[in-house]
């Protein structure tokens, strides 16, 4: 933008058609003479432009006048399409031949399976051979003179154009829509309902959400147990600074598995009681050992990393990054809420037991989450 | 094209001297002519002239990309079983015995390793879905950098990017199927952003997974919309977007005896059926060889779906990474209550609102760009993209912004690629993908007005010839070769838009027109659109360069190339001329 000249040099132009066309461009530091220009015939017009010098001479190709280089083009691709039928044997054969276990090593790829291997190159080559043949066909032997074809416009003429409205009005005027307005009505409105059977049927697609969303299958009293063992947990095992993958007990007894999975999972965490700093997570857990859902408050992907020395758990899909002495709030990434805390204690046994269920819904927010 | 014909024929009478074959060739081919008339369909499509680059084939690839789809595709049918009801695993894979899967795991797993063939059909699928998205991707560049899109072709723009939408579902929709741990995460993905729906997210996931997440349903209507009803709608606008090419011709890049009433090329037949169809070939081919050698999603080391585990790195198929970015950027705070009601736009704006947004853009493009030019005429000849400086612009800062989001989807790739902080990349990112596109813009702006200079240069001085004359005076210069008329004429062909004037706030009766603020927006957007510019060279521009001598011209750094500032009362002139351009020729 710094270059441009104070007036324009092409719009002067455009303003004073009278005067050469370019003779302002001597303020754009051009250096043409504006009186020598004005002896140049053509610059009182506006836009004189370069006429199109039509299509450039042909060049022949070498097949086109040596006999022999069109031979020899054409061996070539005979050659070709001949080592396409060699890919497609190779294909059959080893379809039948070759074990589907057999493994082979190969440098770059390591160890493979070979049937694969050679089903992929027979029917990799004997396709690509086809393609490369017929092309080097078309470019070496095939008529290269480009030529030329005429566009017309796509628009009808203006007697098509009046003869289809003209279709149209009669059309309308036979229906006698205009002079029917009780028709028109209840024909708009039957129309504009008729797709709603369709969308009415869809509401047996899946139940109400209810209240699903905001319970889990922890109650007073369940177990805590590993995943995947299954094995209740005592106090006494867990150490500072080591993690458990933890469902409720009977999680493999119920029958919809993956859905009370989707919403139970915690993660077990025993932390020095002087580093928890939050005083509701203290009392929830069990002398440092602190329980959290697993399922992130962003899109609920298991929070699956737990870092030792930070006490921070991070989710490995979008990097939301929770503190667990601040009752798993959030620190870092695209989550808002912290991780709910699943409030535990120990039974007679020494066993760790939820108190309750979650006190919110965990996972994702949803709308009448509250 | 009768002129065409005409030579096709004559060709096909001297060159075929067998009359038994001919005679039956005639004879089933009239057979069928006489009940359908294809001989005019026949004539119509094979003597079609096409011109010849290599960025149409961009558009090709994707074609036959759908192909390869299509039939491998229709192979897997044969053996994957769309449920996901509980089964054990039994088959030839070791490490999964006795595994408890699904059965659309267990089927997959079966393709991969106990039907012959299956996994390199299952790896050729996956392969070329991702080249139909990247391939269709390239070739909307193609035809937005070059103004393919203008009149008459916006319909087949917009056809076009409903394409490229319904392969964004389709592709998403084919590799959440296996079921496995990888698929099955994308889902709850899928389904976190459902939730973050205003008001009715639980209602709605609750509809399309049949209840509670994951739930049983979800996989066979994944099914039935991956087979059935997305592949019916693109092959039906497949149909139409290749329909009208033929109908409409195709575009061709400008050049000496190319002009925009023409077409200049190959006919369909002999050249294009064997150069396009051997591409098909080739696409098929290259894909089927990448699949061979390069594994791609083996979903037997991510074992079945449990939504309580997840691989760290986990990553979506790549042309959803850029709304991966999107909601990993987003910061947390743009989630809040209201009376009850969480909204949760921390997820609905990279989710939902953002790709809602870039696809108005996308259609919306050719129609706002034709209201800011004025520009009623129709347009066969493409630009070059320096020609088109702001929209060459406005392209690369989408692409950019595209690739920064895409970036984002992969922030802890680049973290553990390169040992940086994610934090930090993070961060940087949210910053980047609002700063960085207008600087993209800006520097592609310049750049392209950059290469429109160097054009003029080359146009008015000609090539350096690296010959080096002394001249009487002592003075040395270097011979300047002119371009020869044909390379001249693809430097000097196009039009420069000029800016629409500021409409006049009163008619001549001194009565506010009506539409003022409208036409105010529009003569506004077109000075931002065509203020800064660079014309052609003229023939007198060039003649007076000749005129005076080579070394006079060397001093070409303080010439100014005629770059304009806008000038409102010469712009209304102008739309008159350039839309003389079609009677120039």
């Amino acid at each position: 933008m710094t270059q441009n000249s104070p007036e324009g040099t092409g719009d002067v132009a455009m303003t004073a058609p009278t005067q050469p066309a370019i003779s302002d461009s001597t303020d754009a530091g051009s250096p043409v003479d504006p009186g020598e220009l004005a002896t140049i015939p053509g610059t009182t017009v506006m836009v004189s432009r370069f006429e199109n010098p039509g299509l450039a001479p042909h060049v022949h190709r070498l097949a086109d006048t040596d006999p022999r280089a069109a031979k020899r083009a054409e061996r070539q691709v005979a050659a070709m399409f001949t080592l396409s039928i060699i890919g497609t044997i190779v294909f059959c054969v080893s379809y039948f031949a070759v074990g589907k276990t057999d493994t082979v090593w190969l440098p770059g790829i390591g160890t493979t399976l070979l049937q694969n291997l050679l089903l992929g190159a027979g029917l990799g080559f004997g396709l690509f051979f086809i393609g490369i043949g017929a092309v080097h066909w078309a470019k070496t032997l095939m008529p290269d003179e480009e030529i030329v074809e005429e566009r017309h416009t796509l628009r009808s003429s203006d007697e098509v154009r009046d003869d289809a409205v003209d279709v149209m009005k009669t059309g309308a005027a036979g229906a006698g829509l205009g002079r029917r307005p009780l028709i028109k009505l209840t024909l708009g409105g039957a129309l504009g309902l008729f797709g709603l059977p369709f969308i009415v049927a869809l509401r047996d697609l899946g139940p109400l959400p209810g209240d699903r969303l905001s319970h889990t299958m922890w109650t007073k009293g369940a177990r805590l147990v590993t995943d995947p063992e299954l094995a209740p947990i005592k106090a006494a095992d867990v150490t500072v600074g080591s993690v458990f993958h933890v469902m409720p007990e009977g999680i493999d007894k119920v029958e919809d598995v993956l859905e009370q999975r989707a919403k139970a999972a915690v993660l077990l965490m025993r932390l020095s009681p002087a580093d928890i700093l939050n005083d509701k997570e203290r009392e929830w857990g069990y002398e440092g050992i602190v329980a959290y859902s697993k399922i992130c408050t962003h899109v609920g992907c298991p929070v699956g990393l737990y870092e030792q020395q930070t006490h921070h758990l991070l989710c490995p899909c979008h990097q939301s990054t929770f503190d667990v002495t601040e009752d798993c709030k959030v620190i870092f990434g695209p989550a808002h809420r912290p991780l709910p805390q699943l409030p535990i204690t120990v039974d007679t046994d020494g066993y760790l037991i939820a108190t309750s269920d979650f006190h919110e819904a965990v996972g994702p927010s949803f709308p009448e989450r509250g | 094209m009768s002129h065409m014909s005409t030579t096709s024929t004559s060709r096909a009478a001297t060159t075929t001297p067998t009359p038994a074959s001919a005679r039956v060739a005639g004879g089933v081919g009239g057979y069928i002519d006489d009940r359908t008339g294809a001989a005019k369909a026949v004539r119509f499509g094979l003597s079609k002239v096409f011109p010849d680059h290599w960025s149409f084939m961009l558009g090709e690839i994707a074609m036959y990309s759908l192909i390869i789809l299509l039939l491998t595709g229709t192979f897997l049918t044969f053996w994957f079983v769309p449920s996901a009801g509980h089964t054990v695993y039994d088959g030839s894979y070791v490490p999964l015995k006795g595994i408890e899967m699904s059965e659309a795991y267990r089927s997959t797993l079966d393709i991969s390793f106990d039907i012959r063939g299956g996994l390199l059909i299952r790896q050729i699928h996956h392969w070329s879905a991702l080249l139909f998205v990247a391939s269709i991707s390239v070739h909307m560049f193609r035809v937005f950098f070059t103004g393919a899109f203008r009149k008459p072709r916006e319909i087949n723009w917009v056809i076009g990017s409903t394409l490229a939408l319904l392969a964004l579902v389709e592709g998403f929709a084919g590799y959440s199927l296996p079921d496995d741990l990888l698929s099955g995460t994308g889902l709850s993905f899928a389904r976190g952003m459902i939730l973050s729906i205003p008001i009715v997210g639980s209602y709605v996931s609750s509809f399309v997974f049949g209840g509670d997440f994951p739930g049983e349903a979800l996989i066979p209507r994944l099914y039935v919309v991956h087979v059935l009803l997305i592949p019916a709608l693109l092959v039906g606008l497949f149909t139409a977007h290749i329909m009208l090419v033929f109908l409409q011709k195709h575009t061709q890049y400008p050049g000496p005896g190319r002009t925009n009433s023409n077409v200049v090329g190959y006919p369909f037949l002999p050249v294009y059926t064997a150069k396009a169809g051997g591409f098909f070939f080739i696409v098929f081919g290259v894909t089927t060889l990448l699949a061979t050698v390069a594994q791609i999603n083996p979903i037997w080391a991510y074992g079945p779906y449990d939504p309580s585990p997840v691989t760290a790195g986990s990553q979506p198929d790549w042309y959803m990474g850029w709304l991966e970015g999107a909601v990993r950027l987003l910061p947390g705070w743009l989630e809040f209550s209201v009376f009850g009601w969480t909204f949760s736009f921390n997820i609905a704006i990279g989710g939902l609102i953002l790709p809602g947004i870039v696809t108005m853009l996308m259609y919306a493009y050719p129609f706002l760009e034709a209201w800011v030019t004025g520009d009623k005429r129709e347009h066969h000849l493409l630009d070059r993209p320096r020609n088109a400086p702001t929209r060459t612009g406005l392209g690369v800062m989408a692409i950019t912004f595209y690739c920064l989001c895409w970036a984002g989807g992969g922030n802890d790739i680049i973290a553990t690629h390169f040992h940086m902080s994610i934090n930090d990349i993070t961060n940087i990112l949210r910053i980047a993908v609002i700063a960085v596109p207008p600087i993209a813009f800006f520097v592609t702006k310049r750049i392209c007005m950059g290469l429109q200079r160097r054009d003029r240069e080359l146009v008015l001085h000609g090539i350096e010839s690296g010959r080096i004359v002394r001249m009487a005076n002592g003075e040395y210069v270097e011979v300047h070769e002119p371009l020869d008329e044909f390379r001249r004429w693809e430097l000097v062909q196009h039009d420069a838009h000029r800016p629409l004037p500021e409409p006049d706030a009163t008619d001549e009766a001194g009565v506010r027109r009506p539409g003022l603020r409208a036409a105010r927006m529009r003569a506004k957007l077109s000075h931002f659109w065509f203020e800064d510019r660079i014309e052609p060279v003229t023939p007198e521009e060039l003649a007076a360069a000749h005129a005076h001598g080579d070394h006079d011209e060397l001093a070409g750094q303080t010439g100014q190339p005629a770059i304009s500032t806008s000038d409102t009362s010469s712009a209304l002139q102008d739309t008159d001329t350039t839309s003389g351009a079609s009677t120039r020729h």
